[in-house]
């Protein structure tokens, strides 16, 4: 990295130290995990629906914390702008009056429940033991020209192609192999 | 306070992937499984994005861009295989769907 840049990155640091305090973090963590909750806990499916958008919300706060400005504006605009539209067209679709009145949870909900548990064990293990894994140092990154750097990731500089265009292009191949498949399987007749 | 470090973040994601796989283990209607399946694509860009910030290059950035592709990508489609379920069996529950099973 030159020094220009490393200048203008510590002049961005020391201006938005202030904004990313750690209660703002916990808050936002906190929000997240909590309609993530009430995700898989509410019956109606539009308040599942509803709280998903706002896990979506917090956890792009999050991506602001972490100097991802662009991530964090994908996240909004496709996710909870894109997605959750697509969901909620497609509860309206189906009728969910009959299922109202269901059981919410499978008969199976134990075995599923110790399984997901045995996975929280791992983490904790994981983390537990892994720990010296994940330093603790941030490294600075420039959150002016966070967009101009994916973008030469992703297209490429100067006419030469960048690292991620072959999987870019493949992206958009898997998007039109999607769409379609979504055509053809709700059309009734083809 | 202790300020906060990629550690912070990764717990963050693991609790979000594990409420996630709760979910796809537990309900029983359809559309809130494809919900969860969200919540844990969401955990695992939270996990790429606070990776990109500890090495300080942008690779985790684009990856979880990638993944936001494979999510739109995968709820278009399952969403798809949803409705046209709901036309021929009328239900949405997962217990129900078991054409393959023997």
């Amino acid at each position: 990295m030159n020094p220009a840049m490393n200048s203008a990155l510590n002049s961005t640091n020391s201006a938005m130290a202030p904004v990313a305090t750690p209660s703002f973090f916990y808050a936002l963590a906190a929000l997240a995990l909590i309609s993530g909750f009430l995700v898989i806990t509410r019956r109606n499916v539009v308040h599942s629906a509803l709280a998903l958008i706002v896990t979506l919300l917090s956890v792009a706060g999050l991506y602001l914390m972490l100097y991802a400005p662009f991530v964090a504006g994908v996240q909004i605009i496709v996710y909870a702008g894109g997605i959750m539209v697509l969901f909620l067209f497609v509860i309206m679709l189906v009728n969910i009056e009959r299922s109202y009145n269901d059981r919410r949870f499978s008969s199976l909900w134990p075995v599923g429940l110790g399984a997901a548990c045995a996975l929280l064990a791992l983490f904790v293990f994981a983390f537990a033991k892994g720990r010296a894994l994940f330093p603790d140092r941030l490294m600075p990154l420039s959150e002016a020209a966070n967009t101009q750097q994916i973008a030469t990731m992703l297209y490429g500089d100067a006419g030469k192609a960048g690292q991620y265009t072959f999987v870019f292009e493949i992206a958009s191949l898997l998007l039109l192999v999607a769409i379609l498949g979504a055509v053809v399987m709700t059309k009734k007749k083809i | 306070m202790v300020p906060i470090t990629t550690f912070h973040y990764l717990v963050v994601a693991a609790a979000l992937f594990v409420l996630g796989v709760i979910g796809v283990l537990t309900r029983r209607n359809v559309v809130v499984v494809l919900m969860s399946i969200e919540l844990i694509l969401n955990a695992v860009n939270l996990n790429l994005v606070a990776f990109s910030r500890m090495w300080g290059n942008l690779h985790g950035q684009v990856f979880s861009i990638f993944i936001t592709v494979d999510a739109a990508a995968e709820a278009a489609a399952g969403l798809g295989i949803l409705i046209a379920f709901f036309r021929n069996k009328e239900t949405i529950n997962v217990d129900e769907i078991d054409l393959l099973k023997w």
